[in-house]
Parts: C-alpha cells; structure tokens; sequence
C-alpha cells in the first residue's frame, strides 16, 4: 500500500502491518517533552500513579523556557518542579537558565531529533521538528504523563494535505511569508486534524531556518503538524547538528501514487511580505497595503523566527540605522549558541546602537508571559506565531504577525511597512 | 450519564488563550484556573456559571496553545461539558484524556444563548428543553470510549499496564 511520509514513520512506530486514515493506533515514541508551563501538570499527573521511575530517561527532555528566567516566585516554583523531577529521575535533557533555549529550536540544535522520528511535546509548536521530516506533534500533559509511564501515545492516524510551492521568491520574502499566505488561504481550520505536506521547488531552496519557521506554524492552521521530506538541506544540517554522525534513513519519502486528501498547488513568484492582522493569523494582508499602523513594540524573536538567519536580516536592515522614537524593539534569540553567534558577528552592538534591546532566550512576550507584555490599547508587530485577543497582554492590545525583515524596518518607521 | 444545564453560547475558533490567559499559567490548581475562565471574551463568566452548564461553540473550539489548564478550567468552573461543530486537536485529546465530556454537533446555531440543555452521553442525544428539539451527535468511536470510562487517559493506561 502506498503511504506518505508521514503515514510511513507513523507505521514504523507500531506493531501494524497496515494502516488508514482514521484508525486509532497506540505508538512507540523516540522522544518527549515538556516545558515549566505543561511538564509540572505531567509530573503532578505521574507521581499520582506512585511510580518510581520514568519509562526511559534518555527520551524525556524537559525545557523551562516560557516564564524563564523566572519572571515571579510561582514561576520560579514551577521551573523548580522541572529541576527536582530531572534529578530525581536522572534525566540528563533538562536545560537549565544559561544552557536552555526556547524547546523548538534547541531540540533540532542538539540533535536531540532526527529524520523519521516519532516525537510529542506537551506544547502545540512541537510541529515545527516536521521540517527535518520527523512525525511530531503537540499533545497534553496528560498524554506527556502517559508517555512518562510507558513511552507511548495514541494517535488517530490524520488525512493528508499536500502543498506544492512553485516560482521563485522575491527578495524580502521568506518562509515566514509562505505561511502566513498558506493560512490566509485555507484558514485557521483550513487543515484541522490534518498533516500538511510541503513541498516543491520553492521548499527545495529554502534554508532550514526557514523550513522551521513554515512547519512550525502549521498548528495555526489546526493541523498535527507540518512535513517536508528531508534531502540534502536536511541531512547537512543533521550531520552538523548531531553528535555522532548520523546515517541518511532511505525511504523518508512520501509514496509517488499516496493518496492526498486534497493538493493545493500554487506559484508563489509575486509574493509580497505579509502581515497577519489582529486578532487571527489568517487575517493577511500585504505589508505594503497596511498605511499608518503604528507600532508601540516591534518583537523579533521566539519558536517561529528567533534562529540566527532571522536575526542577521534584520540586522542588516537595522545596520547604522535608529528604532523610531515611539517604538521598541526587543530582540530575543531562540538559544544561547544563538546568542553567541549574533555576539560574535556583531549582530547584538547593531540592535544595541539602533536603539533596541537584546534578551536572553525565553518564549517571554510571545505568549504574554513577560518581558515585553502589552498595555491597553498598544499594538505590537512580532515575528512570533499567534495574534488571539489578549495574546501578548491586555485583552485590549493588538498583534500583528510578520517575518523578521517586516518587524526591522517597521521598527525604523514606527509603523508597519514593506522592507 | 445524564448533563442538564443552560448553554453558554460561543462563536468559532475560541482559542486556549481565551480560555485561560497565560498569566494564569503559573498554577496548576483546578479551582483557580477555573475562576479565569473565558475571562478574556467575556468578563465574569465563571461568577456566572451554575453546576452542569454547558459550552455551546462554533468551529475549531479550543485552537491554540496544548494547554491543558483549559479543559482544566473549564471544568473548574462548572461546566459539564461542551458542545461544538468542530474541536482542535489537541484540545480533543485532552477532553478526551481528562474525561471533559464534549460533543460534536453539525450546527450548533439552533441553540441559542441560555437554552436549558439535556445531554445522554451515552446515546449522544442533546435534547433542547427550551424549544423542544433533539440532536442526535455521532457516539465516539469504541477506542475513545474505553478512555471516557477509564475516567481518563492514566486510569485507561494503568488497568493496561
């Protein structure tokens, strides 16, 4: 039976000989994880069960990256819970203050996941490893306390969509623009319950930053995940990412005659760069059309584009360069080797002198956490991933979503604007 | 199992962040999150919930973030159980792994805000007691109804293991 990749590490992960859409399967996992906002629920769940010990230490990876560094003392008490159920239970990925970065980027970073991995996060931008051609996906606290226990999870196998980028893209445009028009296009339930299969020339060219960016927005448009089938882009940066070297897995690809429950093919050559508008990432429109938007903060940061190539655009663009006078800037880069790299290629003097901040990793504003909440009334143009009423603070705040180019040259203008 | 209660009326794509904002997510304590329920859509909701109302939505209830601090609230609040025309995902999985009872109901624009509801779980049936209408939802799937019984994901797992 022919099957797409996603179908094909799903099924590898059973003791099926077969499988269909719809069916209910109980899977082997190759890795799980949680952060100081999901794995405290988990650990409460799992230490009901008077269990001693954790199914296998070496597949759990535990991130306090969202209220951290700690940004008041019951955040501090949850980060905690994550430190003593770590060592109590010899887990030796948990990364602490200093060694951490935000979970979806570190994960790749260490190698911690492969190509043809079955992976769960009690987070929903777990779907953002599916651009290196892995099977992951967000799930719950309790699913992540049952994988504790046995290392499993149940799945109803989703259908599959498949996306087929052609053309070539304009200059400022970037993975981040992709999606965004994908989700303008289907809707924020445009693939519920379903995998999306990206693919096509224009995938075939885009860097693996940028992959991440479009895989880890496809819960935005409610689906399990987002795929790319690996290939020579992601087998560099596997080898480069993992400890021991890591053989390239054949068959990682989807079936010629699989079966798509639909295929959306579009040429993608005049592309603008696009913002989401509040209050859903649907809500598209080309920065250029957006006249006298302006902007209290600029955030360019998190999951989706806090990786290096996000951060050197937007340097370049800010380069000699002053933020505007009623705006601010932060900047927050995805992991600490992040970090360095913007230190030791001068990127952080240039966000410095242009008149912004630079952060240490943390999900931070992104989620309304801290370090960059929205009062009433202000309205904010991020590089993160979701714009919901109230999602970076005050109910009566507003978010914009763009890529990393967009948020450095708005900021210069203090209102939204085409690179 | 029978629910009885008003229904709570909602629109499409009522995400996690407006069920529970992330500033409430430094606690993981059932009864407090459920205070901040749906704050952020509609001020006071919680105070305004008697035990057994139900959450009657549009599509792609729960969209969002993999919080489970939003079925928790949810429940914590009161609600018994939630009706919409379509769920996201992971918020299925956590009702169903919580054992929140929710249903899924093709258009849910025939109830209207405080019709007094009457739920069998165990047929599906929704029978609407303010205009005398029935709605018949689909049952779940055998697999999903041996966790509900369970009472739950970690019960199911453990008569297993």
């Amino acid at each position: 039976m022919p099957y797409t990749i996603a179908e094909k590490i799903l099924l590898a992960h059973t003791n099926k000989k077969a499988l269909k859409q719809g069916d209910f399967i109980e899977t082997r996992l190759d890795l799980c994880l949680g952060n100081d906002i999901t794995a405290p629920l988990a650990i409460k769940e799992f230490k009901k069960t008077g269990r001693k010990h954790v199914f296998n230490p070496q597949k759990i990876v535990l991130v306090p990256d969202h209220f951290l560094p700690a940004k008041d003392l019951r955040s501090a008490n949850q980060a905690k819970i994550l430190a003593d159920f770590a060592a109590e239970q010899r887990i030796k990925n948990y990364f602490e203050v200093g060694r951490m970065g935000i979970e979806h980027a570190l994960l790749p970073e260490k190698g911690l996941v492969h190509p043809g991995d079955l992976v769960i996060g009690a987070d929903s931008h777990t779907c953002t490893y599916g651009a290196l051609g892995c099977y992951s996906t967000g799930v719950g606290s309790t699913d992540l306390a049952r994988a504790f226990i046995d290392g499993k999870c149940w799945f109803k196998v989703p259908g599959v969509i498949k996306f087929i980028y052609k053309g070539r893209l304009r200059k400022w445009v970037s993975g981040k623009d992709l999606i965004l028009f994908t989700i303008g296009k289907i809707g924020v339930d445009g693939a519920l319950y379903k995998v999306m299969e990206f693919s096509g020339p224009v995938i075939k060219r885009l860097s693996m930053d940028e992959r991440f960016t479009m895989a880890n927005m496809a819960i935005e448009a409610g689906a399990r995940l987002g795929i790319i089938e690996p290939d020579e882009i992601t087998w560099d940066y596997v080898r480069r990412s993992q400890k021991s070297p890591a053989k390239a897995k054949k068959n990682l690809k989807s079936d010629e005659d699989a079966y798509y429950e639909k295929v959306y093919e579009w040429d993608v050559s005049d592309l603008e760069p696009l913002v989401a508008c509040p209050h859903l990432p649907s809500n598209i429109k080309p920065a250029s059309k957006l006249k006298n938007i302006k902007l209290d903060q600029v955030v360019i940061g998190s999951c989706t584009n806090g990786r290096i190539s996000d951060l050197r655009i937007a340097a370049k663009i800010l380069k000699g360069k002053n933020i505007h006078s009623t705006t601010r800037l932060i900047v927050i880069p995805a992991t600490q080797k992040i970090y360095l790299e913007a230190l030791k290629e001068g990127l952080i003097e240039i966000f410095v002198k242009a008149g912004g901040v630079f952060s240490t990793p943390t999900c931070g504003p992104c989620l309304g956490g801290h370090s960059g909440v929205l009062a009433e009334g202000e309205v904010c143009l991020s590089t993160t991933n979701r714009n919901f009423i109230g999602r970076m603070g005050h109910p009566k705040s507003f978010v914009y979503l763009c890529s990393p180019a967009v948020a450095a040259a708005s900021a210069i203008k203090g209102k939204i604007t085409h690179p | 199992m029978v629910i009885k209660g008003k229904a709570h009326k909602f629109g499409n794509s009522i995400n996690t962040d407006d069920i529970i904002a992330a500033k409430y997510l430094v606690s993981t304590d059932v009864q407090e999150l459920g205070r901040h329920c749906l704050e952020t859509v509609r001020p006071n909701f919680a105070a305004s919930i008697k035990a057994g109302d139900i959450i009657v939505a549009g599509k792609n209830f729960g969209c969002g973030s993999s919080r489970e601090h939003a079925p928790l609230a949810i429940k914590g609040c009161g609600i018994k159980a939630v009706i919409a025309e379509s769920f996201a995902a992971i918020f299925f999985r956590n009702a169903v792994n919580l054992g929140l009872p929710f249903l899924e109901l093709k258009n849910t624009d025939k109830i209207k805000n405080f019709d007094k509801l009457e739920i069998d779980l165990s047929t599906g049936i929704i029978k609407n007691i303010t205009r005398n209408q029935t709605y018949q939802t689909q049952p779940f799937p055998e697999f999903l109804q041996k966790i509900i019984k369970a009472k739950g994901l970690i019960n199911y797992v453990r008569k297993d293991t």
